[in-house]
């Protein structure tokens, strides 16, 4: 249509022709997005988006579960021999929840979450086993297109250190906009509004000019709040943050912390959070799940892991912790230091620092054992059979 | 009262920001900012602050490894600032330092029996057997064992390192040790080793620490008394159970509701202080954390509150209380 002056005329005084064409067409937009709302599970019709779970809207809970890993194994082969640095993992994360992935240097948990990215360097590294189901998509098979689609579109990353991990030759609106533009077909302008509006978001003051600032000009907890906007920025699903407060002063930690708690809130956002500080843990979590040399020690609630912990290791973990409201000469320490994950391994991983091990431990691997819903741990000591008959002979013959 | 072995009296350490062609000086970072303190003989004081506020500064300027701009400092009554390299090289025999990274404090290409006997060499002991024999004695005493001696630093995990800059802070029988960050850089069932391994050390040879940490959980753990540092002041001192259960200073309040705790039945109203620590090349006029604090005065925009004592061996620096 050319901008003759008939055209304005037609438009503040529309013929009726063109009224009805638009009509119809805003009725047909209007239909389309209102039928684009609806997903159809289990023979029932659900609103997207809606609050009421699929739970209670009847059949299987099979959306409920965003992130599903299945007995991951990641394996790196290194001159000196290959490493099972991810031995074996399962973990669940339901829509809204924030799981704390716990352990110490070296447990793994940081290669369980690369894996999820399929940002594993390979060669070393390579999935050897196991699923990463991403709403029922396998994302240890999918192409590296496809994980293209999906990094930063439905699951994004916060990675611990915020300098070395944004570019220090572009600026902060720069990075922003590069992700936007890669996965939505906006023009720059819009983009660039985007941008303004995340970091708004994310508690930057004068967002404004941040955007055309390089990372140097800005302080640790502002990287961080960078990083995070960059990861919000596409609304995705699943948030993976790995140690996203270690490197930041308690003061700041705070204020991320609750940050990421409002986006937790807000946009029903999944968090998966590496971490090694089990206060930060409590602070923000649901459920928490304890690594230790590349397994799964323990699996349960904030609640039941820190008030209620059974395994050997969470047990000594959590009493080797200087408390702020409380007052002892001593502190626990668990003797000995963290193994390395070895393919030659028999028997449990915390075996040789435990003090409950006895002679089936240094044998065999004890399964997880499930002690209801949701709540596993991995020792002999819940085997109702065989396992503590055994200690009990163990104990007494020491 | 106690005799203090250390008395720290209106320290400064100024770096200079330079920049053209000839270098010129075009302002300056008050890193350490008038602080003041003393430590008593055998107790440990422990210095908490943030990033940037001066606590390691503090930490080196004390024992002059960085050069102090202005202040006194006394150790064991004599006057360290004035007095020549050589006769502070031969005072560094009682006063020691452990270093945060135990990655980086441990030269590669040394065994750890030449990493802790050059301070025993340093300080007079030429005889090789009697060295060999210390080193034995001290890798003993910090956990570790006498084979150790003829291996490299890469050969031991973070937590035997620290053990091993222990032993090298240890082995001419040091009266303090400034112990800056020795456990930030370990995990935390590593951690809480290496914490009673120091406490054991100091029962058993008397010794002092100047322990400085940003974790406020391992200073309330390991200290006696603890001081506050905010952006080159110290903003708060007064004994353990003075600074934890009634602090004063609204930074301090800020920074120990800060803390997360880990029982989930004890989660408590926190206080959230907006923004960053200010740059120290540019602190702000007054107080120096007026911006931040949530009971700001008018008067904290103009006057530098002084640091005084406000209740029997409780210190603070703030309007409030005055």
């Amino acid at each position: 249509m050319r901008l003759t002056p008939t055209f304005f005329i037609q438009l503040f005084n529309p013929s009726p022709q063109i009224q009805v064409r638009k009509i119809s067409f805003v009725y047909f937009k209007n239909l389309l997005e209102y039928i684009h709302n609806f997903q159809y599970i289990n023979n029932h019709i659900v609103p997207k988006n809606s609050n009421i779970s699929l739970k209670k809207a009847g059949g299987v809970t099979l959306e409920d579960v965003v992130l599903e890993l299945n007995d991951l194994h990641t394996h790196f082969f290194t001159d000196s021999g290959e490493v099972p640095a991810v031995d074996g993992v399962s973990i669940k994360l339901h829509k809204g929840e924030v799981v704390g992935i716990v352990g110490e240097s070296g447990c793994g948990k940081s290669v369980t979450s690369l894996s999820v990215m399929q940002l594993i360097p390979k060669p070393p590294g390579k999935i050897v086993g196991g699923e990463i189901l991403y709403k029922g998509e396998n994302l240890a098979e999918a192409s590296e297109k496809r994980m293209r689609k999906i990094r930063g579109n439905s699951i994004a990353m916060i990675f611990q250190e915020p300098m070395t991990s944004l570019d220090p030759l572009f600026t902060i609106g720069n990075q922003l906009i590069e992700g936007i533009r890669l996965h939505e077909k906006i023009n720059k302008k819009e983009a660039n509004e985007r941008a303004i509006q995340m970091l708004h978001q994310v508690g930057i003051p004068r967002a404004k000019e941040v955007i055309d600032e390089y990372p140097h000009q800005l302080s640790g907890g502002m990287r961080q709040r960078v990083m995070i906007a960059m990861a919000m920025a596409l609304n995705p699903e699943v948030l993976i943050a790995d140690e996203p407060t270690t490197a930041l002063d308690v003061t700041i930690q705070a204020q991320i912390l609750d940050l990421m708690k409002n986006l937790n809130k807000e946009n029903d956002t999944s968090i998966m959070l590496i971490t090694h500080d089990l206060g930060v843990v409590s602070e923000i979590c649901d459920r928490v799940v304890v690594m230790y040399s590349g397994q799964v020690v323990e699996e349960g609630t904030v609640r039941e892991i820190i008030k209620d912990p059974q395994h050997p290791y969470t047990k000594g973990l959590i009493r080797s912790l200087p408390k702020l409201n409380e007052r002892e000469q001593k502190l626990y320490s668990i003797p000995g230091t963290v193994m390395k994950p070895s393919m030659e391994q028999v028997g449990c991983r915390f075996a040789s620092r435990c003090e409950f091990a006895f002679d089936r431990c240094f044998k065999a691997n004890p399964e997880l054992y499930s002690l209801g819903e949701d709540r596993k741990s991995r020792c002999f000591l819940h085997d109702e059979e065989k396992g503590v008959e055994e200690f009990a002979n163990a104990d007494l013959r020491s | 009262m106690p005799t203090p072995i250390l008395e720290v009296k209106k320290l400064k350490k100024y770096f200079d920001i330079t920049g053209g062609v000839l270098g010129k000086k075009l302002g300056e970072v008050k890193a350490v900012d008038d602080v003041s303190f003393s430590v008593n003989e055998g107790e440990i004081l422990g210095i908490v602050g943030e990033s940037g506020c001066g606590k390691s500064t503090t930490g080196k300027a004390l024992l002059r490894l960085i050069e102090p701009t202005d202040g006194e400092v006394f150790f064991e009554e004599q006057n360290i600032i004035n007095i020549s390299d050589e006769e502070m090289r031969k005072l560094r025999k009682d006063m020691q330092i452990i270093f945060q990274d135990p990655y980086a404090s441990l030269n590669p290409r040394h065994t750890v029996e030449k990493i802790i006997s050059e301070p025993l060499l340093t300080h007079g002991m030429k005889s090789k057997e009697e060295r060999q024999e210390r080193v034995k004695e001290l890798l003993e005493d910090v956990g570790l064992k006498a084979y150790h001696a003829s291996r490299y630093p890469h050969q031991f995990s973070g937590g035997q390192r620290q053990r091993i800059g222990i032993a090298r802070a240890l082995a001419n029988n040091p009266k303090l040790i400034v112990c800056d960050e020795p456990v930030s850089a370990l995990d935390v069932s590593v951690q809480s080793q290496i914490l009673n391994l120091m406490e054991k050390l100091r029962n058993k040879y008397n010794l002092t620490y100047l322990f400085i940490a940003h974790d406020l959980s391992v200073v309330k753990h390991i200290s006696d008394r603890v001081g506050v540092m905010y952006l080159g002041g110290m903003v708060e001192l007064t004994t353990k159970d003075q600074l934890y259960e009634d602090p004063k200073h609204p930074y301090t309040q800020a920074l120990l509701s800060a803390v997360p705790i880990t029982d989930p039945d004890e989660q408590q109203e926190r206080i959230i202080l907006e923004g960053d620590v200010p740059s120290p090349s540019n602190p702000p006029s007054g107080c120096p954390f007026h911006t931040r604090c949530p009971m700001a005065m008018d008067v904290c925009k103009e006057i530098k509150p002084e640091f005084k004592e406000v209740e029997d061996q409780h210190f603070v620096a703030c309007h409030l209380y005055e």
